[in-house]
This record gives structure tokens, C-alpha cells and sequence, in this order.
């Protein structure tokens, strides 16, 4: 599944990071990189950007960003 | 010797900078305050130089400012650098330490905001720290100037000694064999061109084809390294890219097990989280914003801004009277009197009135600001702004523009396509300026009486209406495109420091003073000299006579059709131009000396409905000359900047047209 499926505060480890370029890289430099533990804080009041919470700091990224990386969910 | 800092944005770098140098550079709870680099003196250390440089996460950049920062590292060679590390945020700074540590050029860590971190009862093990990363690591709290005397001394003796970093190598496994090859192939190239090998071979192996072109690598070379690539990424089942930026958060999750304690969140970040819990609310995020802004409005043109400049105004009504009685019983010449009275005091003392209420804005803009509102707006406007193709982070100088245009126009550097920063250039004009406020705040008080501050409201949701009508066209026609990514850290929300707000609105009162004292100044005397004298160079019996007249009524029929096509109101528009404030210096200097109080004579100017299509006019037509050369900065192009001034003229043209028109139906 997807970063942007999870529901808020279902905890997720990232296994992929998908996308090109530019933003890519900054996702990859912010922390988002395999085996990290994110979730989801919450989602702006129109849906979109998502507030995620990873490596003890909280960070914006878009829906369509947040699609392209993959997480598995961990089971409590 | 020169000291570089670098580190992540919102690090406190500048905080840091203003510390040691003495400097009173903008500080800011934000990612991306600084846009520029400022270099400075060490305090007590002459032969120091100090370089505050835009933040970055890592150095392969992102946006404009970011590249600034990049090139001075990689390029200027600093006898040192000073790596801010936000010790609440240690993993992902220390992302950028590893690369920073690569250029193998004399380093040290200022390990910041451990005030904070002391809060909370979370501890780093330094001593830990700096045997896993092989430099001096220096705990300290910029903001409340501890352990930046034992840094600057840690600083200076490893730059005079120096002392390289002790360890360069943080990869393991296949990243560790392919990373190693490959530096041993680019040896000699990197050496040649003069860049650290270790860095070059990091970079190449992470796909940088810029860097590879620059090796000027043989074919051969080459297919080798292409063959490490692959292996690694088959073995490491990621690409390149990954791969890279796994091994350094490994080595930095094994560094940071061993050394950093924490329990759960830190008490500023609860205590923000709880905050957000109703600023970011799903429902009440908007609401609460628009409540803020009417909060801010009520502040400065409520009770608060209007006491403050009445008695303000008060104050400098009385001096001009003394000055004005003494130099009658002097019995000074008529014309210098006129000119001291007329022209210098009034002009001055017009527009110096309104300084109280300027301050009020700014102090309010800068809360927002260093609270860590500001970055929550950016979050909460994203989605909307998309609409016209825009991302949430062009609302921050939308917003700053609120205050001035000029660092607003340059906060644009942080948005990463041009295209969005050309659309928030031609937007952030039609936020009304605080230089605005003062003509806004003489004439709706002349024509509007109890509902001046209505009509100011008005003013401002026009210019908000107009730049989103334009953004709306423009993204439709020339400058189509897709928003910019948006990927930005939400820092923890912060009390503003009384030394920050103070030196801020210190500086923004300055600013207006010395505008009032130089630009305002000269322009009232060219203004009362070219209103004193006809064309011959006679002392003209009334001002319709002078030479002013003459002038402005060359302009005048353009602006008849909305009813304020009288010399007078004209050529105020073009002292605007050098400083908005200069409309209404202007005025009272060309309606003085005729007997009438300045209330009186302005109104015979307008009537209500002349007096909307100026004001709207205001709003919207040419940024000042600051403004303009800051925009003309920023675009690069003076064919476009001149083109941004046309633009906003005829859109002020129009607009004030139809809303001449608007009124005329209503009243
Ligand atoms: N609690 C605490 N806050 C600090 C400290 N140092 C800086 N700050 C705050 O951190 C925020 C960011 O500071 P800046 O100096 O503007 O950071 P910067 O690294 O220059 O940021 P950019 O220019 O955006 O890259 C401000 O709100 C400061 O008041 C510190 O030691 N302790
Ligand atoms: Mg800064």
C-alpha cells in the first residue's frame, strides 16, 4: 500500500520510495527512506497536503507524492 | 580566515550569525528565512569572516537560495565551516553533516537549541557524538547565547591547525565496495578540478551527471563505474539515489542510538502538537486564519493604532506650532517660512504620524512569523492555492508583502520553478503595503469619517481579489504550468523573543524614518519648490500659476474619466513612486498656504466617489521605486520588470474605473 492510505496514526514502515528528480531527492534527504516508521498526523483541512510524523519531526508532503512511496503497515 | 555557516533551515543560523557578529539580520520561526548570503565580523575577531548562507538539507539542492549556499561551500572553500545541527531534529541534520564532512575541509558541529532539549530531559552523549563523526561537536543555544564563546574558541583553533575531519567514511556494505571503486577511478579527475575525492566519488555514485561531465572521465572509466553502480544496486535491491541516502541514515541511526536519549516527544513539540490540534483543525484551520487576519486588522486601525497616532500626531502638531511662532517672531522671510512650515514640516509631520500604526502591523506580522504560524498557513493554503497554480508556500510573501514589497518580492527565492515565482512576483504588489497605510489612513478619514476603517477593509480585500483574479487569468494563459512540489518541515511552534521583535521593529521604524527624512524630505522640497514658482522663476501668486500646475496638468486628463483629474491629485501619484507615503506629503504641501486647514483643502480635491477610484488607484498602480528594483533583481529582466510596472498601471486603471463606475450606481 501507499503513504497516503493509511489511515491517521496507523503506523507504517516505508519500503520504497517512488517519484523522479528534484523531489525525490528531497524526500530521500528529509528521512524518507526505507525502513523508516512513519504515519500519518493528519490531513489539511481541504484533504491535501498530508502532515506526517518520521525520525521525531513533522513534515508536509502533497497526496500525489505521497502516493508514489510504499509502506507496510506494522501490526501492533 | 573566513567561517562558513551551513546547516538545516530553521537551525537557528542566523541567530547564531546576529550573535557573533553583532549583526541584525531577520531571524524567523520558518523554513527558508534567510534568501541570501550576509557576511559579517566577528565580534573581538577582526580578521574573521562570517558567512550566513541560506538553509539547505543536503547538497544536492533544491531551490535558487539553496544553490547559493551549495556553491559557496563547494566552490569558495571557507577555512572553515560551522555545521548548525538542530539537536531536537539530530537525524536529519546530521543528513547534511555527513556530506558536509565529505568535503574534508576543517569543521565543526554547534549542536543548537539545547535549551530545549535540557526541557525536556533529553541528554546527547557529546563525547560519544564526536568520536562516531570525527569533529568537534559543541553543544550550545544560540537564542540564549550559551556555549558560543567555547565554540567560536573550538572554531578558530581547528581552522588555524587545520584540522581536517577524522573520519570520512561512513558506508557499509555494497555501498561501502562501489563507493570506493569509484574513488579510486575518479582520483586524479577530482583532484584536477579541485574537488575532495570522497565527495566526488559520493556524488557520482548517487548519479550526478553534471559532476561526471566536469571529470571528463575516459570510456572506459566510465563503463567501470557504471558496472559498481549496477552491482550495488542489485545487491542493495534500490537505486542509486536510495541507496545512497540509506547507507548515511543507517550510519546516523546507529549514531544516534548510541549517543541521543529521548523520551517521546520533546515539551515543545507536545506543547505544539496540542496548538495544532486547533490551528490545523480539519474544520476550524480556515476560520481561525481569517480570524487572525481581522484580529490584526483591528489591532492596527482599531483603538489601539488610532490612540497610539492621534497622540502621536498630537505630539508633532504641537512642535511644528512652536517652530512655527518662533520663526514668525524672527520674522524670518515670507518664502523661507513657507518652505519650512509649508513644505518640510507639514509634508514630514503628515506622513510621521502614522509611524505608531506601522509599527503595530509589523509587530503583528512578525508574530505570525516567529511563532510558527506562518509555515502552518503555507500548509493550511496549499490545496487552495493550487487552484490557480500555485503552491502554499507563495502565501508567505503574499503575506510578508503585507508589511513591505520589497522582502516579500525576495522571498520568492525559495519557490523552485520560475514559473511560480514570476506569478508570485506580479501577485504580491496588490497586497497593500504598510507604506500604503498612511495615505489610506489621511484620506478615507477626510471622506469617510466613522466608516474609514470599512473602506481600508474594502481596500485590502480588493488587492487580495485582484491578485487572485490575476493569478487565476495568468495561469490560464501565459503562464500555464503545474505547481511547485511542496515538501516543508513544520517547526515547533516558539514564544517570539522580546530581542527579536524589538530589533525587528526597531528596524522597520528606522526604515520609515529615514524614508521620511530622506526621500519624503527632498521630494516635499522639490514639491514646494515647483509649487512656489511659475515658469519664469517668479513666485507664483497661487499655485494654479506654478510650474507644478503646469506640469501635472500635462497627465491629468488621463485620470478624468474617474473623476480626480486635477493637477494636484495627479501629481501626487508621482511622488508615490518613490515612496507610496509621498502621496500624502505631497498633497498637504500643494494644498498648504491657502489658508484652508489641510482636512479642508483635500476635501475640495475629491468628492466619495473620486475619492474610492483613487484610493483604488493607490492600491493597484506601480510598487515604489524599491520595490521595483527589487523586482527587478529577482526577474533578472529589465524588459519584464518594466513590463510588471505597465501591467500593474493599467490594471490600477482599469479597476479604478470600475469602480468609479460601481460607486456612481450605489451612491
Ligand atoms: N529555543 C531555541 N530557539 C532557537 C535557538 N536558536 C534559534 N532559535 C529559534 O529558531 C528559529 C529559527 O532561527 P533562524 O536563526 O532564523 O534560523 P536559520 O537557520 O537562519 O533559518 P533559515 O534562514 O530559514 O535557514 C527562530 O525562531 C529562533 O528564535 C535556540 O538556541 N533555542
Ligand atoms: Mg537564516
Amino acid at each position: 500500500m501507499t503513504l497516503n492510505e493509511l489511515k491517521i496514526g496507523e503506523r507504517a514502515r516505508i519500503t520504497a520510495v517512488g517519484g523522479q528528480g528534484a523531489v525525490r531527492r528531497r524526500l530521500l534527504a528529509m528521512g524518507l527512506t526505507p525502513r523508516t516508521e512513519v504515519f500519518i498526523r493528519k490531513f489539511a483541512p481541504m484533504g491535501d497536503p498530508i502532515e506526517i510524523h518520521l525520525r521525531s519531526y513533522e513534515l508536509t508532503i502533497r497526496v500525489e507524492d505521497a502516493e508514489k512511496i510504499e509502506v507496510t503497515k506494522i501490526e501492533e | 580566515m573566513v567561517f562558513a555557516l551551513a546547516g538545516n533551515q530553521n537551525s537557528g543560523k542566523t541567530t547564531l550569525f546576529n550573535q557573533l557578529t553583532g549583526s541584525n539580520q531577520h531571524v524567523g520561526n520558518f523554513p527558508g528565512v534567510t534568501v541570501e548570503r550576509k557576511d559579517g565580523t566577528i565580534k573581538g575577531y577582526k580578521n574573521i569572516t562570517l558567512v550566513d548562507l541560506p538553509g539547505i538539507y543536503s547538497l544536492s539542492p533544491f531551490s535558487k537560495e539553496e544553490v547559493v549556499s551549495r556553491d559557496f561551500i563547494i566552490d569558495q572553500k571557507p577555512s572553515a565551516i560551522i555545521n548548525i545541527v538542530d539537536a531536537t531534529n539530530v537525524e536529519r541534520s546530521l543528513f547534511l553533516t555527513l556530506q558536509l564532512i565529505e568535503l574534508n575541509i576543517p569543521m565543526v558541529i554547534a549542536l543548537n537549541m539545547m535549551d530545549e532539549m535540557r526541557e525536556s530531559g533529553s541528554t546527547v552523549d557529546i563525547k560519544r557524538m564526536e568520536e562516531g563523526l570525527g569533529v568537534p561537536v559543541i553543544p550550545i543555544s544560540a537564542s540564549k547565547n550559551e556555549g558560543v564563546a567555547e565554540l567560536l574558541e573550538v572554531a578558530v583553533r581547528t581552522a588555524k591547525t587545520r584540522q581536517n575531519p577524522k573520519v570520512t567514511d561512513f558506508c557499509s556494505g555494497p555501498v561501502h565496495r562501489t563507493v570506493h571503486s569509484i574513488r579510486h577511478i575518479i582520483e586524479d579527475h577530482a583532484e584536477r578540478i579541485g574537488i575532495p575525492d570522497k565527495f566526488a566519488a559520493t556524488k557520482i555514485a548517487e548519479g550526478d551527471d553534471i559532476l561526471m561531465d566536469r571529470l571528463e572521465l575516459s570510456q572506459n572509466e566510465k563503463e567501470l563505474i557504471e558496472h559498481d553502480v549496477q552491482e550495488m544496486e542489485t545487491e542493495m535491491n534500490m537505486d542509486r539515489e536510495a541507496a545512497m541516502a540509506d547507507m548515511r541514515y543507517t550510519f546516523i541511526d546507529n549514531l544516534c542510538a548510541e549517543t541521543v536519549k529521548k523520551s517521546g516527544y520533546s515539551k515543545a513539540h507536545s506543547r505544539s502538537l496540542k496548538i495544532d490540534g486547533l490551528l490545523t483543525h480539519k474544520t476550524w484551520a480556515i476560520p481561525i486564519f481569517i480570524g487572525i487576519m481581522l484580529f490584526v486588522f483591528w489591532l492596527t486601525f482599531g483603538i489601539v493604532g488610532t490612540t497610539a497616532s492621534d497622540a502621536f500626531s498630537g505630539v508633532i502638531d504641537s512642535l511644528i506650532g512652536v517652530v512655527d511662532a518662533n520663526l514668525t517672531n524672527y520674522g524670518i522671510n515670507e518664502v523661507v517660512h513657507s518652505l519650512v512650515i509649508d513644505g518640510v514640516f507639514a509634508g514630514i509631520g503628515s506622513v510621521l504620524s502614522f509611524l505608531p500604526i506601522i509599527v503595530i502591523l509589523f509587530f503583528c506580522l512578525s508574530m505570525l512569523e516567529d511563532s510558527g504560524y506562518m509555515a502552518r498557513v503555507a500548509f493550511v493554503m496549499d490545496k487552495p492555492l493550487r487552484k490557480i497554480g500555485l503552491s502554499g508556500r507563495s502565501f508567505v510573501p503574499m503575506l510578508i508583502g503585507f508589511g513591505c514589497t520589497v522582502p516579500a518580492v525576495m522571498a520568492t527565492r525559495t519557490l523552485t520553478s520560475e514559473r511560480d515565482k514570476k506569478m508570485t512576483i506580479l501577485m504580491t504588489p496588490f497586497m497593500s503595503c504598510s507604506a500604503k497605510l498612511p495615505v489610506y489612513g489621511m484620506l478615507t478619514g477626510i471622506f469617510f469619517g466613522s466608516s474609514a476603517v470599512k473602506v481600508i477593509i474594502v481596500l485590502y480585500v480588493i488587492g487580495i481579489g485582484l491578485a487572485l483574479l490575476c493569478g487565476f487569468i495568468m495561469n490560464r494563459s501565459v503562464l500555464k504550468g503545474n505547481p511547485v512540489p511542496f515538501v516543508m518541515e513544520l517547526p515547533n511552534y516558539r514564544m517570539p523573543t522580546g530581542k527579536n521583535t524589538g530589533m525587528l521593529l526597531w528596524d522597520k521604524a528606522r526604515d520609515f524614518l529615514t524614508r521620511a527624512f530622506t526621500v519624503i524630505f527632498l521630494g516635499t522640497i522639490i514639491i514646494w519648490f515647483f509649487r512656489t514658482f511659475d515658469l519664469h522663476m517668479n513666485v507664483a501668486a497661487t499655485a494654479d500659476i506654478s510650474m507644478l500646475a503646469y506640469f501635472g496638468r500635462l497627465i491629468a486628463p488621463a485620470f478624468r474619466p474617474m473623476g480626480f483629474g486635477n493637477w494636484m491629485s495627479t501629481t501626487a501619484l508621482i511622488t508615490g513612486f518613490a515612496a507610496k507615503e509621498a502621496i500624502i506629503s505631497t498633497l498637504t504641501v500643494l494644498v498648504g498656504g491657502t489658508g484652508k486647514t489641510v482636512t479642508e483643502a483635500v476635501a475640495g480635491l475629491f468628492t466619495q466617489r473620486s475619492a474610492w477610484a483613487y484610493l483604488v488607484f493607490i492600491l493597484v498602480y506601480t510598487p515604489c521605486i524599491a520595490a521595483v528594483s527589487a523586482i527587478r533583481r529577482e526577474l533578472g529582466s529589465s524588459v519584464q520588470t518594466i513590463g510588471v510596472v505597465i501591467f500593474q498601471c493599467a490594471v490600477a486603471w482599469v479597476a479604478s474605473l470600475i469602480v468609479y463606475g460601481i460607486v456612481g450606481l450605489i451612491l
